[in-house]
């Protein structure tokens, strides 16, 4: 039997120190002791990107990733997400908006890859995009709209940096309502949860 | 309408953009026990003698339990309503472990541990004895007569089923091919006859299915599992284990995609029963991803031997297929969905003379195959839209103008499913102005060199729901609030496909509650929900439709007549006042009283208090058909046998679109999947030992973001007269036609006909060394 | 949870070699991309895990006072991809180390990993061979040097003993300064792949960059480990960039080095048609990245 031990590490922006058994993959520590069930499992081999998390930074799968290897490191789930207002990011946000989530299994993943993306600061085309995600598979989607969140949250953050970026246009939804329309639906759904998550909203955004 | 039609954001996508949407595995509490399966490393024979002892002995084990120790009971599997007709229930041919072994990696023994790595180390030690017998795959090689018999319980032969839908009972093909000559002459006929294999697939749905069960403080066996069916799960789960239905409880929480497989009854069952041998604890059962491949469900691999023979001046004469049909060890959901592609393929397009197209499903020593994403539709439509574009090549004929004049029209399908609203020639005409058709099909004409570029297209039909195959019923409760909010409960299930949104939608236009006010409970529950049988057959949104509209009228005038009962509405009558934006109004639409009051008022009278609640059941009698079409462009490198993608669109005939951004998101993914299935997966067992050969995510290839064009997809927006909301199928209809397509364009740009899915590279270039294209 | 005996996290990689010696159980770790895999499959089931982990003295790449390239075992794939010494001398080989898997995989597999694993398919393999990478491992008997073209034993198999640790490989200037590489990898997905078929080529062109005046060509999945193509070495060497015909012929000569075999992943026939078709077209690439106008 292998030993138990304590890992020192910073999850979420906070220092903890937990026990663990050794022969556990991070997957298993971030939930079974963390209880952060955003990581889900889908593979176990490192194909399908559902465990990612950032580790430094970094998009990792964690289901093969001992946690040993993760002390004193940094590790962001998407519980841990939150722009400088507590808010949502804008990442998440335009995964709303784009309608790029559905059954939500792969979500997670896709968003914490994203983060990473629009982190490198760098104009990557559509095509680049699918390349930085082909580490995370989805079912549902097809992927368009996944990619086309991510391109509008590089959009947004570039233009805070006063950068151009061009949105590509390279495709067609008929019956497509328009951007306002959708920014309109957004605004209104998050006004919508957090009436009705007012205590968990709270809770995530003010005392993590 | 108010909300209907409009692209509402998802209710759900919050909770899962932030992780605290909650699944099956992520509720289990800390204390469960964890069970794994044993299975076969055979294909085909019995178990002799299991050793546990072993086993038994590693730290941690809590019990060992093999296919000698399970009820004698065998149970059918699949996400059917019942049916008060015997000769109706689907076959129950499995224990919850099996003696008889009939595919590699049958259930064989199950071990439950306090944690994982013991119940694996246990799993190891387990010694099994086997009289092992020759494995048969396919359908042919298992109907032959050396081929031992499966399941004599159910079938004397391995074929067990032999269906033969004809436009009429003394149609034979060769009979009209002769009339056909004597009518137009030889000269003026074209035929094609050829096989085509589609092969057998993987839903891939990425949450793995996994359920934990444990018994009540009331007795109870509950089971908490990732289900699209959980009212059938208990039925089943009930059936299992010898229960009475209400002692068994299913909840199904948040899933990550089904697809179809979790519209079978996969390992709920076992995981109950391991509970009630480990004194009602809590047993977790997550299956890895190889035995989902290989163990749950699969899509049916077909093998049909078509005909199709037509007049130069393109009108369809006669068709046939002869459709051979593997099934894999278990019989899922039976023959039904080998009917329906049975049914699809004689229906999609008018034959002057007539169509037999005739099936056999077979038991084989393969994965089982049940319902995918279509249900047999995809591989009726390989076997009509191959055919077809053949035929239009042969003859040097328009495949869009070929189809617009024999494809099934608004009046050629008749009895009780057919089309109440017709849009199939629009979606081709919109294909077709999309993609360019008649400007590329010219500049596509004889092409040398390494890159070839071809247009093709390919066309479906489906029925939305099962009725009158099956019954159709779905019950929806709404409860009002004090604030004048509501919940809506059902039995119908979200898996990802927009359920929760669009019935948010679909109450908030029955009620004229707003839409922030609907609360759609996500959990199902069986103590808790109304029934409904769950999400499949593209049903649900149809079916449920019905019972929210119902429903909802039924809370608006109980709250109206409540408002009048309790002098609220300043002296109107019920048949004035209607409720708009949460308010009672009149006939200007002035508020007469807030919904809120009319609630607080009811709730709280001291002497006549109620609490205002409406339930319904809705029972659907009608079917109506959808249809559509994908167009696609593509190029195709010879020398490597790769296809890359350059346009392609989806047209639906969907009758009213519920939430445009949520139907494009569903048709794009579908799309995806269809593109996986013309290009790239294939679950392949070898013939000799049955032994599947690529069951991961790394060997067995699903699209990946690199692999996913862009897509394009237009709906023909008609309100169809019989739906709720006027809506008919989405669910499954996108995952039809892009192969298809994608083979024709094959066709077009090479003058090359592949007639096995999918087009890997290797059978392209098979296939121009072939036709002497490349060296 | 893995099916273990331990993990050991090594301090340095004599301590990892001290630890691998005194148990007959113990194996090397460093990514974990493929070793846990295996774990998991039951293969290394049991096993006492060594990590090297985060060993920084594995890790990195350098230019050497002679300009060889030192690459540093521990490097991830995406390290190496990104890096400026290897964009500017090495551009085939990062961009072959960006085809593995998918970019989570590239952020913890390694390359000391990839050529460890023994695998023919490995992606920087077939680069590293036409590279003539020489490989460092240090083990209970000091370190040794021991070129690529003696490193594959089998499929599979190195001669690397089992209490031996790479910790680096080195690229002579005479193998990379002048010369172009182009890598084209075979999957039946555009990613998440294992090669069906790897190929990587490095041209030299002559002073007016009209003739050959070196080429390299090394295969994976061609044959049972990553192996040259000899006869299309020789055959190209001096030949001139511009005649079409003589990429054709530098296919076929280099499928007469090789010997692929039938399986269910790809038919022999096919990976006959790949090996052909990809050192042609790696070739022109190669040629017009060494500036060739073909």
């Amino acid at each position: 039997m292998a030993s138990k031990s304590f890992i020192k590490f910073n999850v979420n922006g906070r220092d903890v120190e937990v026990p663990f058994d050794e022969r556990e993959s991070l997957y298993d520590t971030l939930r079974n002791q963390l209880d952060l069930t955003s990581v889900k499992k889908g593979c176990e081999v490192g194909e399908c990107g559902a465990c990612s998390v950032l580790i430094n930074g970094r998009c990792v799968d964690t289901c093969i990733y001992l946690t040993k290897w993760a002390e004193g490191k940094s590790i962001v789930t998407v519980e841990g997400l939150k722009d400088e207002k507590g808010d949502l990011t804008d990442v998440q946000k335009q995964f709303i908006k784009e309608a790029a989530v559905q059954c939500g299994f792969c979500t997670p993943g896709f968003i914490l890859k994203a983060v990473e993306i629009v982190g490198d600061n760098k104009p990557y085309t559509r095509d680049e995009i699918k390349k930085l995600i082909a580490g995370n598979l989805c079912r549902c989607t097809g992927y368009m709209n996944i990619v086309t969140a991510i391109e509008h949250a590089i959009y947004n953050n570039m233009k805070k940096q006063g950068k151009d970026y061009k949105l590509a246009d390279n495709y067609k939804v008929y019956l497509d309502q328009g951007e306002e329309a959708k920014n309109k639906m957004t605004d209104e759904l998050l006004l919508h949860q957090e009436a009705k998550d007012a205590q968990v909203v709270k809770e995530i955004f003010n005392n993590k | 309408m108010d909300y209907v039609g409009k692209s509402h954001i998802r209710v759900d996508a919050y909770g899962k953009v932030t992780g605290k949407a909650k699944y099956t595995a992520d509720l289990c509490p800390k204390n469960a026990l964890v069970a794994k399966v044993l299975h076969s490393t055979i294909a085909n024979g019995e178990v002799v003698d299991i050793d546990i002892s072993e086993a038994k002995k590693v730290p941690g084990v809590v019990g060992v339990f093999t296919c000698f120790d399970v009820p004698d009971i065998e149970f059918p599997t699949a996400g059917h309503p019942y049916n008060l007709d015997p000769s109706h229930l689907d076959p129950a041919d499995r224990k919850l472990l099996n003696k008889r072994v009939r595919l590699y990696g049958d259930d064989v023994a199950a071990v439950v541990a306090e944690d994982e790595v013991a119940a694996v180390q246990a799993l190891k030690k387990i010694k099994v004895t086997y009289n092992e017998f020759k494995p048969y795959v396919t359908a042919r090689a298992s109907m032959q007569d050396e081929a031992p018999v499966l399941h004599p319980n159910i079938s004397k032969s391995n074929c067990f089923s032999h269906i033969s839908f004809k436009s009429s009972n003394d149609f034979n093909y060769d009979e009209a091919k002769k009339k056909a000559i004597e009518k137009y002459g030889e000269d003026n006929l074209v035929e094609v006859c050829a096989n085509i294999k589609t092969p057998l697939i993987s839903h891939c749905h990425i949450e793995l299915p996994v359920s934990y069960a444990y018994v009540d403080t009331n007795g109870k066996v509950t089971v908490v599992s990732s289900t699209q069916i959980p009212h059938i799960c208990r039925r089943v789960v009930a059936h299992a284990l010898g229960l009475p239905w209400g002692k068994v409880r299913v909840i199904k929480p948040y899933i990550g995609g089904g697809f179809g497989n979790k519209q079978d009854v996969l390992y709920e069952p076992l995981c109950a029963w391991l509970s009630t041998q480990v004194g009602g604890r809590p047993v977790f059962l997550e299956i890895s991803r190889e035995e989902t491949i290989v163990g749950t469900r699969t899509r049916h691999p077909m093998d049909g031997d078509v005909r199709g023979l037509i007049t130069k001046d393109g009108k369809y004469v006669a068709r046939e297929l002869v459709n051979y049909v593997q099934n894999g060890g278990y019989a899922g959901h039976g023959a039904s969905i080998t009917a329906k592609c049975t049914g699809i393929f004689k229906n999609i397009y008018k034959d002057e003379l007539g169509v037999n197209s005739e099936a056999y499903t077979v038991y084989t020593n393969a994965p089982t195959s049940a319902a995918m994403r279509a249900y047999g539709v995809p591989q009726a439509c390989s076997f009509s839209e191959f055919l077809t574009d053949d035929l239009c090549f042969k003859a040097g004929l328009d495949p869009v103008k070929f189809r617009l004049e024999n494809c099934a029209d608004e009046n050629s399908i008749t009895g009780d499913q057919k089309f109440y609203t017709y849009g199939l020639k629009k979606c081709i005409e919109e294909g077709a102005k999309h993609i360019k058709w008649d400007e590329k099909r010219k500049a596509y004409q004889n092409q040398t060199g390494n890159i070839r570029r071809g247009v093709g297209m390919g066309i479906f039909i489906y029925q939305t729901a099962v009725w009158p195959i099956s019954e159709e019923i779905s019950a929806i409760r709404m409860v009002l609030n004090q604030d004048g909010s509501i919940q809506v409960q059902s039995g119908a299930t979200e898996i990802g496909q927009g359920a929760d949104t669009v019935w948010t939608q679909m109450s908030a236009e029955a009620t004229g509650i707003s839409f922030d006010k609907i609360y759609v409970m996500s959990t199902q529950d069986t103590d808790l929900t109304p029934f409904d049988f769950g999400a499949f057959g593209s049903r649900q949104s149809y079916v449920v439709g019905f019972a929210i509209k119902t429903c909802g009228e039924l809370l608006k005038k109980k709250i109206i007549d409540r408002a009048v009962d309790l002098e609220l509405t300043k002296g109107k009558k019920a048949d004035e006042l209607d409720i708009k934006n949460n308010n009672v109004v009149d006939k200007s639409g002035a508020t007469v009283v807030s919904v809120g009051d009319v609630a607080m008022n009811s709730l709280y009278s001291q002497t006549k208090a109620e609490h205002i609640v409406a339930e319904c059941t809705k029972q659907t009698l009608t079917n109506t058909f959808a249809s559509g079409c994908t167009f696609v462009d593509i190029e195709v490198d010879m020398a490597l046998g790769k296809i890359k993608i350059n346009d392609i669109i989806n047209v639906h005939d969907s009758g009213t679109v519920l939430n445009p951004a949520l139907a494009s998101a569903q048709v794009h993914g579908g799309m995806s999947m269809s593109l996986g299935y013309g290009l790239s997966e294939e679950l392949l067992i070898d013939e000799k030992t049955g032994k599947p050969l690529n069951d991961n995510l790394l060997d067995y290839k699903i699209p990946t973001a690199m692999d996913a064009p862009d897509y394009s997809v237009a709906f023909i927006d008609m309100k169809d007269p019989t739906g709720g909301f006027g809506n008919k199928a989405l669910g499954e209809p996108p995952a039809i036609t892009a192969s298809a397509a994608i083979r024709n364009a094959v066709l077009n740009a090479t003058g090359v006909s592949f007639y096995q899915l999918p087009l890997t590279s290797q059978r392209l270039v098979a296939g121009f060394k072939e036709k002497g294209l490349i060296d | 949870m893995f099916d273990i005996k331990s993990v050991y996290e090594a301090s340095s990689v004599s301590d990892a070699v001290n630890h691998l010696k005194q148990d007959e159980d113990a194996i090397v770790v460093c990514g974990g991309t493929d070793v846990l895999i295996r774990v998991r499959e039951g293969k290394d089931a049991g096993k006492a895990l060594v990590s090297v982990h985060n060993l920084a003295e594995i890790k990195g790449i350098t230019m050497d006072s002679n300009e060889n390239i030192i690459i540093g075992a521990g490097t991830c794939f995406y390290n190496i991809t990104n890096n400026d010494i290897i964009k500017a001398n090495l551009l085939s080989l990062g961009e072959a180390c960006d085809t593995v898997g998918g970019p989570q995989i590239r952020q913890t597999g390694t390359i000391g990993g990839n050529i460890c694993n023994g695998a023919t398919s490995a992606d920087s393999a077939s680069t590293m061979r036409a590279l003539d990478a020489e490989i460092v491992c240090v083990g209970p008997n000091g370190e040794r040097t021991v070129p690529i073209s003696e490193w594959y034993t089998g499929p599979g198999k190195t001669v690397r003993d089992r209490c031996e640790v790479v910790t680096k490989f080195i690229i002579k200037k005479e193998n990379y300064k002048g010369y172009f590489g182009y890598y084209s990898k075979y999957g039946k997905r555009n990613a998440m792949e294992i090669a069906t078929l790897g190929c990587s080529v490095l041209v030299k062109l002559s002073g007016d960059k009209s003739t050959i005046e070196d080429v390299k060509i090394a295969y994976g999945v061609a044959a049972p480990v990553p192996s040259r193509a000899p006869s299309a070495e020789s055959f190209a060497k001096g030949k001139s960039i511009s005649d079409e015909n003589m990429y054709i012929e530098f296919g076929k000569k280099a499928l007469s080095d090789m010997n692929p075999r039938d399986s269910w992943r790809a038919s022999k026939e096919f990976r006959e048609q790949l090996i052909k078709e990809l050192a042609t077209r790696s070739l022109k690439e190669a040629v017009r990245r060494a500036g060739g106008k073909i």
